[in-house]
């Protein structure tokens, strides 16, 4: 396993070019359902997403569009009813035994509440070194071990006397810079980051951000990175897909999505995020949307945003929108839109 | 907006006004104070943003004002002017009376401020019994009429759901909708948004913004959100450990801060940030309020700190026109 590595992360002659990378993740038709009978709900219907190396992608959408439902299929968590997931090329789901154990060590996942997901026994080093136990040869020796521990700390921030402090001597902040240490431990290739800092103070925040560029940096490793907080996904993204009620409504570049949306419930989001300086978006104009998500168990029949869109009309209501594609020569990836009527570029739109 | 000339009497008075406020927290390790000294005034028409960190006293100081500080916390000194009159010194008869016609409050949880085995339209309609002596039947009416005003769908069914039934945006809608109902003077909003999505977050503030333009109220926005403050607020008083570090009008204050804590927060919303370049972060975090220190209380973060900080507290000054800042050398962050 750490052969192939070692060969796809030099991916030689692409590693420059993201138009002919192949991506490290690739999801197509997925699509998961809880329940059953007329208590069903659909939390993932036909998402497409690919993620290049190195790359973070944002994953936004009001609560209960299916962002952790998604996070949990790209962990190997989930099993899809429908639809693939490659990571690498390889199907996660069709690994058995040693090969899903070798698998399962290059996605890794940092949770919102760094005071739940920390067993409040555990010192901050066995936190850490967790991992180890299940992935043993990883780092082999106790004495390395040690060594490893001290070299992440000092990654997220941390001090190396800190190993041997409990969760309950730690702020928020520095619980989470543990929850990204303790995923940093088995050198993932992805880390999939489940709302990070939404329980984190502004100023704490900014803080764990800085921590979470810096090893894209240093460590080159690719982010999905869920939020509802718009200006972070912004902050921190390279592309931005945006998801209501199962379905991923619109994807693209982050400054294309932000600057330019397509889709009338991505600029309704961005209208309705309250802004420190709302000069900076010119072109900004208010968006009121009337009502609240429907339920997921009844879900609107052509599309699903129909119940509160503006820009609605007969067609929306009968007729699935079809996928627009708003082209840009310099960009590796579309920018798509699941829309009949979406917006023009140089509209004014929120 | 506001004409009022300092002559005219009455006018001026805030409707509320907070003046040293103190409250002492019991702990199993000894007693703390969670709440040092905080002076704060708003009146009719305007909003004023409490703004801070988790932590830093703002339920408390918002607790202390409606008289329903938990029994582990008690206040020590200062005092709540409420028409001018200290509500601190009236009995507990008394300022059952002020609360819901005069002084009310919405919670960020409005599923355990609610009671969960009671009809939503009997809640909605109590305040108008117990201070206005209505029967069940009109202060029912009153109820779906509320329900109405604050945008609930089919309001006379929906009277008889119990909050549980409701989403969080609508059971916000409720809350919003029991604090209103006596047309209270002053309307104190302890983090009303919070755990609601951000379109339904806007719909909310509409209309917290609607109904105090309706009924000239005066409002306390409690939040740790900037953007909340700057797009809704007309001043602000930023805390810290339970301290106002500084107070001003919103656009004056988020201009120019004239403490590094306030400017400390403004540099880390990442909305004007270059991607790939860091945020300027505020190192460390708040301290406990067992180890406040008797310094300025920022001083373990501030990139200013210097001797004076550590041995002497700063008091609030004057550092321009309606605006104080409690840090000895605001005046630096003038210049810069
Ligand atoms: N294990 C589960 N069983 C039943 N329903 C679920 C389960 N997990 C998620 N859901 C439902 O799937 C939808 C998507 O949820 P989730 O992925 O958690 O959304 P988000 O993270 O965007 O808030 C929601 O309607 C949620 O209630
Ligand atoms: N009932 C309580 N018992 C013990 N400590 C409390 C209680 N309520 C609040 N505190 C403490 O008092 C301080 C101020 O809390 P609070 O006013 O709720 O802060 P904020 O609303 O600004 O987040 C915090 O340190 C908090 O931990
Ligand atoms: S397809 Fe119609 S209802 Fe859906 S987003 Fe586009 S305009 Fe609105
Ligand atoms: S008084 Fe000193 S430590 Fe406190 S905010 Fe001002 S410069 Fe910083
Ligand atoms: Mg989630
Ligand atoms: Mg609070």
């Amino acid at each position: 396993m750490s052969e192939s590595r070692a060969t796809t992360a030099t991916s030689g002659p692409y590693a420059d070019d993201p138009r002919e990378s192949p991506p490290l993740l690739e999801v197509r038709g997925v699509t998961k359902t809880f329940g059953s009978g007329r208590r069903r709900l659909t939390a993932l219907d036909g998402v497409d997403v690919r993620i290049g190396r190195g790359q973070t992608l944002g994953l936004v959408g009001e609560s209960g569009c299916g962002k952790s439902t998604l996070a949990r299929v790209l962990l190997g968590l989930e099993r899809p009813d429908a639809g693939t997931v490659r990571f690498d090329g390889t199907d996660p789901f069709a690994l058995r035994g040693k090969d899903l154990l070798a698998w399962r060590r290059r996605v890794q996942m940092v949770f919102q509440d760094p005071f739940a997901s920390l067993n409040a026994r555990m010192s901050a080093a066995e936190l850490i070194g967790e991992p180890w136990r299940t992935h043993r040869d990883v780092v082999p020796d106790a004495k390395a071990r040690e060594k490893r521990v001290r070299e992440l700390l000092s990654l997220v921030g941390l001090r190396e006397s800190d190993a041997h402090r409990y969760p309950n001597e730690f702020s928020g902040g520095q619980r989470q810079r543990i929850g990204i240490a303790r995923a940093l431990a088995l050198d993932p290739d992805l880390i999939v980051c489940d709302e990070p800092v939404s329980a984190l103070d502004l100023s704490v925040q900014a803080q764990v951000l800085n921590v979470l560029s810096e090893l894209r940096t240093r460590l080159g490793v690719t982010y999905v990175f869920i939020s509802h907080d718009l200006s972070v996904v912004r902050h921190i993204s390279d592309r931005v897909t945006v998801m209501y009620l199962g379905k991923v409504i619109e994807q693209g570049d982050t400054e294309d999505v932000f600057e330019r949306p397509q889709h009338p419930y991505t600029a309704a989001l961005m209208s309705a995020a309250p802004v420190l300086k709302p000069s900076r978006d010119a072109r900004r104009r208010e968006i009121h949307l009337q009502g609240e998500i429907p339920s997921p168990f009844d879900i609107p029949t052509g599309c699903r945003f129909r119940t509160r869109c503006w820009r609605a009309e007969d067609l929306c209501a009968s007729q699935t929108p079809p996928v627009v594609t708003r082209g840009t020569s310099d960009t590796a990836e579309p920018h798509t839109a699941l829309c009949h009527f979406p917006l023009e570029a140089e509209s004014a739109w929120a | 907006m506001t004409t009022t000339s300092p002559s005219a009497p009455g006018t001026d008075t805030p409707a509320l006004a907070v003046e040293g406020l103190c409250v002492d927290l019991t702990t199993p390790s000894g007693t703390v104070r969670a709440v040092d000294g905080v002076s704060f005034s708003v009146r009719r028409g305007r909003t004023l943003a409490l703004l801070g960190e988790s932590g830093c006293g703002k339920s408390m100081t918002a607790l202390s004002v409606v008289g329903l500080l938990d029994p582990a916390a008690s206040v020590t000194g200062g005092a709540v002017r409420v028409r001018g009159d200290d509500t601190l010194r009236m009995s507990p008869a008394q300022r059952r009376k002020l609360a819901g016609p005069v002084l009310s409050i919405v919670f960020q949880d409005a599923l355990t401020a609610l009671n969960p085995v009671q009809p939503v339209g009997r809640q909605i309609g109590e305040p108008f019994r117990i201070h206005r002596g209505l029967s069940r039947r009109q202060a029912l009416e009153e109820a779906i009429e509320l329900m109405t005003r604050v945008g609930i769908p089919e309001p006379r069914q929906r009277a008889r759901s119990y909050p549980h039934q409701f989403s969080g945006g609508m059971r916000q809608r409720l809350l919003i909708a029991m604090a209103v109902a006596l047309a209270p003077d002053v309307l104190i909003a302890d983090e009303p948004t919070t755990a609601l999505d951000v379109t339904v977050q806007a719909q909310i503030m509409r209309l917290l913004r609607d109904l105090q333009d309706e009924r000239d109220m005066a409002v306390v926005l409690i939040t740790h959100d900037l953007a909340v403050v700057a797009q809704r607020a007309d001043d602000v008083v930023v805390m810290y450990a339970g301290t106002v570090v500084e107070n001003g009008p919103v656009h004056d204050v988020f201009d120019a801060p004239r403490h590094p804590y306030t400017r400390g927060l403004l540099d880390s919303v990442p909305e004007d940030s270059v991607r790939g370049r860091p945020l300027p972060a505020v190192p460390g975090s708040p301290p406990e309020l067992s180890a406040v220190p008797s310094g300025c209380v920022f001083q373990a973060r501030c990139p200013m700190v210097r001797e004076r900080c550590v041995q002497e507290r700063p008091s609030l000054r004057t550092t321009g026109d309606g605006r104080t800042a409690a840090c000895h050398f605001s005046e630096e962050l003038a210049r810069v």
